[in-house]
């Protein structure tokens, strides 16, 4: 048989993962001639052999693909010539830039089994890595992605390393951060004396609280089982009720997992899984929820801390209260010096703070992702579209992402946070800054929201002005609903939208936070909406539930709502700061009338006596109602199926009234929305037609199991985010999509 | 009395016709509450010897709903404000002008006592209302009472104030409590209930800014933090000069009471109004002798440190003003575009 050429083009994330290596091993095990080499495209690799060699090649590229490659796409097409010599992997020449940086990635089995196995030289090393796990962009100091651009160029290799990274036929072959103990960084602890590993372990079973210097940034840890070492964080951190991370080797032991979480938990991302709790779990951990977040450990280092342990530990970030994590040695000993007992540092500097990324399961077992960082960033989305023009979407406040699209593709930044705390604000920058010489990327649009006091939309605004690139303000629910569509795949058409949120500035100028749109990304008509209730004292009401209360059976009763409210007044503060409140509603001070989805939940709660003074971190009202619903599964009150709340609220208090348990009445009250929305929903569309469903309510999974259900019923077709969140954290890729294909707000 | 001031009797749009009526209103009202020489020579323009030198003017139209406040009103206010927007310039206040639109139907009673009250707080400043000018608008056309007060002033040898002279490492100085004019206002408009009475602070600064240029005459920048608040003055001038500032809130002076309504109406102190207070920017070695020499003033008494000038930055950078707040976070303090629209919810 006569040999073929055969040119394979490999486009995706195949650059820093061992792709080459992977296609040369393959090649000469197949007796396939030629060569493999990066480019600007992704991977080339020119073979020649007989037909079935080829085909074969051809067949296993796509199929055994290292761990952390993503293929979007193989071209393949027949090559003139003759193949020669050996099969052979070539250096990227001038001009091919090799920029991308994979996501950073949980330590693979391989490794593993090496800091395990006491013959192997890397055993019990907490820095160990391969071409298929450790850090990326968390080390990455610049382009492209090579060692020298990292912050283990402060490391040179030693023999061994060394000739690991030279040889193709080792898994370390280019594998940039490679380090052994002879060579690489240090592990070390302040505090205590001894073995870093042993000392800490000796302080966590003794209830203290040790910092440890983690992937993305610093974690707090305590033992997760003792609940007095929790309530110690808790008041160490400031940090009253807000949920705490728990890593451990067995989820198993203190949550449900089911095979997909199970799949979700072990992914190279290795993200914290939202999980139902069972078993023995201080409440601490978690106040008034049924799940908890749980990951497995992610690193070497936290692998030997786990197995020295031996059980759970907390793991939460290593900050002040809502601050940013530390990620520097200096800054983690200052801001940490009243919180940790001690510190488990080492010496490879975390370039860029990366927080754990965060999901949920939804009732079939299908991810919901609430917060993407480390694991996922910077991984792009494909789009359903080619040839978009370069376009920067800068975010939201809270939850703020930013994200740049081009091409078909969405490279959606990392969740950075609330960029009114200084640090965060900084990193936003900083990571922008990166990203933009990641992916080599000028803006000829800025988007940003509507809303001009956004640090973000502010941000944008600079930029655009020092680019000269074009402005495009984007309503907050429309960027919401081309979030959902465009992580869907939607096509552009008309669709509806259901989005609910805390709130977000609508075209017309008005506060919007429940909203039912129609249209797509070139456009939408709010076709409905959630009656608007005074914000009473603006961002007030956010944090003190009573105020939505009182707004709320203002709205619903008029002035007489006192003789309607019966015993839920007890929840209410006493009469002269109620009197203030309602002299506020009724002269407009800081009142502005919004429709916001999240205020009514607040609302709701503060009625059955959850949190109505004060909460201590944005949803916990909320996310308590939610809970308390889960175990029930309660009909909709027998109520009009309207956006307007009269009629809940009636029966609300009536059930109140007649002792029906809140557990039920909380259920009930998630399936009177979800019926009112779908009824809204098929009332704006065609059947067979798209609900788009997105904004951060949409986090919550009772709402959205029955929303779908209902929708579903209706004959139409529920469509939920699955690669970024439903909250804000996702308006950079619908505002970005939304300007990318031309919609101009100005 | 006999004259115009009869009970019940209201400017009429003959007040404001040129005629008796008019020469009536300025006699009555007017001359007799500002009376002072340079007014009395009675000519439509102002004559003032002023010696060689630089000369500040400075101009403000108020508007204010209601007219009377709690510590204060319209005419009083007008004279603050534009006395203290003339000393934030380093300038000592030499004369004021002052014109007056009247809405028709504004009760002659309530026209009294404010120019009793503006008269008053000029003699107390000891600056003249040197010129002045009345109009009489339709029902409707104005709400009440609208006094635009000018100007000017003269500044001393060697003093050189400009946002342009803000360096790092220079302290941030207070002159008092935050909010109190803004909630007053706020408060008696509304009709909000508070349990105490909030008091605007307005009050005119010249006096204190004279002995503090006297004692520092390097001192960088004034700055009356009002409309917008110390957010929006502190901004500005971050922005003015390119560089960071920070401050730390557990030192920024708020009243009690004013703190607690602020709480309820979900508004923050550091972006609300003030009348009489102001923001000095000077080397850090002379902060104490400034910050003592503002104590000894009645406006100053609560006078403080409040943060420090940083890093030289480029303009335009968001979040170039921070607050070390009080559980130790650092959080950008921005600016508020137009109404405290609420950002997050
Ligand atoms: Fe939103
Ligand atoms: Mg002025
Ligand atoms: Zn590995
Ligand atoms: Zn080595």
């Amino acid at each position: 048989m006569s040999a073929k050429g055969l040119s394979i083009r490999v486009r995706g994330t195949v650059q820093g993962v061992g792709f080459r290596p992977f296609v040369w091993r393959l090649a000469r095990e197949l007796g396939v001639t030629g060569e493999v080499s990066n480019d600007g495209q992704g991977v080339r690799i020119a073979a020649w052999g007989d037909e079935a060699e080829l085909d074969e090649l051809a067949r296993r590229i796509r199929d055994e693909a290292p761990p952390l490659a993503r293929v979007v796409g193989i071209e393949v097409c027949g090559l003139e010539g003759q193949g020669w010599g050996a099969f052979r992997i070539v250096e990227s020449g001038q001009g091919a830039t090799t920029t991308a940086i994979p996501p950073d990635a949980a330590t693979c089995p391989g490794c593993l089994a090496e800091i395990r196995d006491s013959a192997e030289r890397r055993h019990g090393y907490a820095f160990t890595n391969c071409t298929h796990c450790g850090p990326r962009l968390t080390i990455a100091r610049a382009i492209p992605w090579d060692r020298a651009q990292t912050s283990m160029a402060d490391f040179p290799m030693c023999e061994a390393c060394a000739a690991q990274y030279g040889d193709p036929a080792d898994r370390r072959f280019h594998a940039q951060p490679i380090a052994c103990a002879a060579c690489g960084p240090h592990l070390w602890i302040e505090g205590a004396e001894g073995e870093p590993i042993a000392a800490a372990v000796q302080l966590l079973r003794a209830g203290a609280i040790v910092a440890v210097k983690g992937l993305g940034g610093f974690h707090l840890a305590c033992d997760a089982m003792n609940a007095q070492a929790v309530a110690e964080l808790r008041r160490r951190k400031a940090r009253d009720a807000k949920p705490f991370a728990v890593m451990t080797a067995r989820p198993e032991d203190l949550c449900e997992v089911g095979a997909p979480a199970r799949a979700l938990l072990e992914s190279a991302a290795a993200p914290i899984v939202l999980l139902p709790r069972r078993g023995a779990v201080p409440d601490a951990l978690a106040p008034d929820q049924d799940h908890l977040g749980v990951m497995l450990p992610a690193t070497p280092l936290h692998h030997l801390l786990m197995a020295e342990f031996g059980g759970p530990l907390v793991m939460t970030s290593g900050n002040r209260s809502d601050e940013p994590q530390v990620i520097d040695n200096a800054q983690a000993r200052e801001t940490l010096a009243g919180i940790a007992d001690a510190f488990v540092m080492h010496d490879r500097a975390i370039e860029n703070r990366l927080d754990d990324s965060v999901l949920a399961m939804d009732e079939a077992g299908a991810p919901i992702p609430i917060r993407r960082a480390r694991g996922f960033a910077p991984a792009p989305i494909a789009l359903p579209f080619d040839d978009l023009p370069p376009v920067l979407a800068c975010g939201g406040e809270l939850k703020a992402t930013f994200t740049l699209i081009r091409g078909g593709e969405a490279m959606v930044g990392p969740h950075i946070g609330d960029l009114e705390q200084a640090a965060a604000l900084g990193d936003y920058r900083a990571m922008l800054d990166l990203y933009r010489r990641l992916f080599d990327f000028t803006p000829e649009i800025v988007a940003v929201d509507a809303h001009g006091g956004y640090l973000s939309t502010q941000m944008g605004e600079r930029i655009a002005q020092e680019t000269g690139a074009a402005l495009v303000r984007v309503a907050h629910h429309h960027a919401h609903m081309a979030a959902c569509m465009a992580d869907n795949g939607v096509q552009d058409g008309q669709h509806v939208g259901l989005l609910l949120d805390g709130l977000g500035l609508g075209p017309d100028g008005a506060l919007w936070g429940g909203e039912a749109l129609r249209g797509g990304y070139r456009g939408v008509e709010r076709v409905g909406g959630f009656a608007p209730v005074p914000l009473v004292g603006g961002a007030a009401a956010m944090k003190e539930p009573w105020r939505n209360l009182l707004a709320h059976l203002r709205v619903a009763f008029g002035a007489d709502w006192r003789a309607a409210a019966g015993p839920v007044i007890a929840h209410l503060p006493d009469e002269a700061r109620l009197r203030l409140a309602e002299s506020m509603i009724d002269s407009g001070t800081n009142c502005p009338p919004c429709s916001s989805a999240g205020r009514l939940f607040d609302a709701a709660a503060a009625a059955l006596g959850i949190y109505p003074a004060r909460i201590s971190h944005e949803g916990q009202a909320a996310m308590a109602l939610e809970a308390l619903a889960r175990p029930f599964d309660e009909a909709a009150w027998d109520v009009a199926p309207a956006l307007e709340w009269s009629g809940l609220w009636r029966a609300l208090l009536g059930d109140l009234d007649a002792g029906v348990a809140p557990g039920r009445i909380a259920a009930r009250f998630h399936a009177t929305l979800a019926r009112a929305l779908a009824h809204q929903a098929a009332a704006a569309g065609a059947p067979g037609g798209h609900v788009i469903l997105s904004g951060g309510v949409m986090q919550n999974r009772v709402l959205l199991a029955a929303l779908r259900r209902e929708i579903r019923a209706r004959g139409m077709v529920p469509v939920a985010h699955k690669q970024v969140p439903a909250n804000d954290g996702g308006l950079s890729l619908g505002q970005g999509i939304i300007a990318a294909l031309g919609e101009r707000g100005e | 009395m006999s004259g115009i001031l009869r009970p019940g009797a209201a400017v009429e749009m003959a007040h404001g016709g040129g005629g008796m009526a008019t020469t009536r209103l300025i006699r009555e009202i007017f001359a007799r509450h500002f009376a002072n020489p340079i007014l009395d020579q009675g000519h439509d323009a102002a004559r003032l010897n002023l010696p060689h030198g630089r000369i500040v003017m400075s101009t403000d139209a108020h508007v204010i709903s209601p007219l009377e406040f709690p510590g204060g009103d319209i005419g009083s206010l007008a004279v603050h404000g534009t006395i203290n927007d003339v000393a934030m310039g380093g300038a000592v206040p030499v004369a004021l002008s002052a014109a007056f639109i009247i809405e028709e139907g504004l009760p002659l009673e309530t026209l009294d006592h404010i120019a009793a009250s503006m008269g008053a707080a000029a003699r107390k400043a000891s600056v003249p209302i040197a010129t002045g000018d009345t109009k009489v608008v339709e029902r409707g056309a104005a709400d009440g009472l609208f006094i635009t007060t000018t100007g000017i002033g003269l500044i001393p040898e060697g003093i050189e104030i400009a946002p342009e002279r803000i360096a790092p490492g220079m302290a941030i100085l207070l002159s008092g409590t935050l909010g109190d004019h803004g909630v007053a206002i706020l408060s008696q408009r509304q009709g909000l209930a508070f349990g105490t009475t909030i008091e605007s602070d307005s009050a005119a600064l010249h006096r204190m800014v004279g002995d503090m240029l006297a004692a520092a005459p390097s001192i960088a920048c004034l700055r009356d933090p009002t409309r917008g608040g110390l957010s929006a003055t502190l901004n500005e001038l971050a922005e003015a000069a390119g560089v960071s500032m920070t401050l730390k809130e557990a030192a920024i002076p708020v009243r009690p009471e004013v703190a607690g309504a602020c709480e309820l109406l979900g508004l923050d102190p550091i972006h609300i109004a003030n009348e009489g207070k102001l923001v000095c920017i000077c080397p850090p070695e002379q902060a104490e002798a400034v910050l003592n020499i503002m104590r000894a003033h009645p406006e100053g008494r609560d006078a403080a440190q409040i943060g420090a000038v940083g890093a030289h930055a480029a303009p335009g950078t968001p979040g170039l003003l921070r607050m070390e707040t009080l559980i130790g976070g650092m959080r950008v303090v921005d600016w508020l575009a137009g109404e405290q629209l609420p950002r997050i919810c």
